[in-house]
């Protein structure tokens, strides 16, 4: 039974991490119908943030985990500001070069600016201490998890649906020159949408860190593809599929070693096997519109 | 309100769409600009709303130049679009539709007081405020698209072919609203393919031809004119001549 909370527990956060995350791709491909490469990597940067926020400027933990929340919204805004918007009406496949670009860069300057060599994430008891549910000793961190996205999911479907920003977001991402026609600042409703999207990264990545403390300037690499994975698996441009997408995944994979625990050497692998089956059934993905083209 | 545009010259990669148009629209008028398909109607339009930027001429409102601005300085401004094919969005209800055109105004009052105004101009609209606009007829749509419009609180509102596609009981509504929202105050611009419809209701007409104004006067005495009447009208001064070589429009009575 306490061995059934936790996996359950484990499965429930890991897969809201995955939706946090996932969250950002599909909200960028919305307005840019571009497939953000670089977001496993301002995910990275926060880790590394915080890291050097509370190791080095000796921050209180909710100080640098909101310097780092900012900084990696900036990140992600620079990111647009520099490498995609001025490629925006290049064709397509421009902006996606350029995306992998900035990937590369920001690996690569987090390698030059903190080493190689894997740091370790700091603990803040807080979130780390034990506690028991249901007589299963768990992480604080497997409770606050599912929480702090659910109130994060709420907080940005009434951005989405109840303020001038979010519904301009939703016609920049249908129709670029009828949101024009309305007065819709372009630039600013882009940039906006980058800011969101990175800083749930940013979220996702401290919670990432206290679960998983190793930091290397490759460690946005596979939750950024597994995220992305997910939010095609709900429909990619559709934030309802991303969390559906990232839960299910999430879920998936710690259900699955938790079962047959001698699959764990291939849990990396269950995402790509799921892509494909979703995939083949149903090529828009579990929430997706019948066309993401935009018209 | 005093829309001004001189020697307007646009371009698409090379090919010259607009070759210097010129034509004035006044306050409280009903100005049609027509044209078979291809003529650069739309492109006109594109270039005031600021959709895309002219290689040369002058956009004159109410004394200003405003050839160059944003696209949002220019709705700010009073000039507002219905643009061609409608464009609402999909899926945000007919409310959002709405309320989107609302953007730029914070009068919390004045928007509650338009939106009134519109669900009476469009009752059917009313009856559908949470209804998805993707799932709207084609003539629901155009209405929304004219709705969100006046929801920006235009001086000059500019329709791209608001008739197109829409069967002609439609049309006849579409028309009667054009004539009701001018009656209102609002100066309208109008482009249509349907050079008799449009003509009856226009002050004064403009006629376009491949990116040039090849003939203007008041909406009657256009009406009256034979090479608009064989060109536009389908009506044909002899049998024997050659077929009209524009597109004739649909006529909607
Ligand atoms: N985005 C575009 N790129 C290239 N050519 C265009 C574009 N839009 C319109 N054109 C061309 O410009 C001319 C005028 O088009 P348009 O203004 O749409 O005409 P109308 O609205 O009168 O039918 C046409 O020859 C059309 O092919
Ligand atoms: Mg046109």
């Amino acid at each position: 039974m306490s061995a059934i909370i936790q996996h359950l527990a484990n499965a429930l956060s890991v897969g809201s991490l995955y939706a946090l995350m996932a969250i950002g791709y599909t909200m960028v491909y919305g307005v840019l119908r571009l497939i953000n490469f670089a977001h496993g990597e301002i995910f990275m940067m926060a880790m590394y943030i915080v890291f050097f926020g509370l190791t080095m400027f000796l921050m209180p933990w909710y100080v640098s985990f909101i310097v780092a929340i900012l900084l990696t919204a900036a990140l992600g805004v620079a990111a647009e500001r520099l490498a995609y918007r001025p490629l925006r009406d290049a064709p397509r496949i421009s902006i996606l070069i350029s995306a992998i670009a900035v990937s590369y860069f920001l690996q690569n300057l987090a390698t030059v600016l903190f080493g190689g060599r894997p740091l370790t994430f700091p603990q803040v008891p807080l979130f780390t201490s034990m506690i028991d549910v249901g007589g299963a000793r768990i992480s604080r961190l497997l409770i606050l998890t599912p929480a702090v996205t659910a109130i994060l999911l709420i907080a940005l479907q009434y951005l989405l649906k109840r303020t001038k920003t979010g519904m301009a977001m939703r016609a920049v991402a249908r129709d670029y020159d009828a949101a024009r026609l309305m007065g819709v600042d372009l630039n600013r409703t882009i940039a906006m949408t980058f800011f969101i999207g990175s800083s749930l990264a940013g979220v996702g990545a401290i919670m990432w860190g206290m679960k998983y403390p190793q930091i290397i300037p490759t460690v946005g690499a596979m939750p950024g593809v597994k995220c992305f994975i997910a939010a095609v698996l709900g429909g990619i441009g559709s934030v309802a599929g991303a969390v559906v997408g990232g839960l299910a995944l999430g879920i998936a994979e710690v259900l699955i070693v938790a079962a047959a625990p001698a699959l764990a050497g291939y849990r990396d692998a269950f995402a790509f096997v799921l892509l494909i089956i979703v995939l083949l059934v149903k090529p828009t993905g579990l929430l997706g519109e019948k066309t993401t083209e935009k018209v | 309100m005093r829309l001004e545009i001189q020697d307007l010259r646009v371009s698409y990669g090379g090919i010259r769409a607009l070759k210097g148009v010129s034509l004035t629209v006044s306050e409280g008028s009903v100005v049609t600009l027509i044209g078979a398909n291809g003529a650069g109607k739309s492109t006109a339009l594109r270039a005031i709303s600021g959709l895309l930027k002219p290689d040369s001429g002058r956009i004159v409102y109410n004394g200003e130049d405003i050839l160059g601005l944003a696209a949002k300085e220019i709705v700010r401004r009073g000039v507002v679009m219905a643009p061609e094919g409608r464009r609402v969005f999909p899926d945000m209800t007919v409310r959002e539709n709405l309320l989107i055109g609302a953007y730029l105004r914070n009068d919390k009052a004045g928007v509650e007081k338009d939106l009134r105004y519109v669900m009476e101009l469009f009752p059917r609209l009313s009856e559908r405020t949470w209804q998805m606009a993707g799932t709207l007829s084609g003539g629901e749509q155009q209405m929304l698209a004219v709705g969100r419009a006046l929801m920006a609180k235009p001086k000059l509102l500019m329709m791209d072919e608001p008739s197109l596609g829409l069967a002609p009981l439609v049309v006849k509504d579409i028309f009667a609203i054009i004539r009701r929202v001018n009656q209102d105050g609002i100066t309208i611009l109008l482009i249509e393919q349907n050079a008799n419809a449009s003509l009856r209701v226009a002050d004064y007409g403009y006629v376009l031809e491949t990116g040039s104004i090849v003939l203007e006067g008041n909406g009657r005495a256009l009406l009256e004119n034979p090479s608009i009447q064989e060109a536009y009208l389908g009506r044909r001064r002899n049998r024997k001549t050659e077929p009209a070589k524009y597109e004739v429009s649909m006529n909607s009575d």
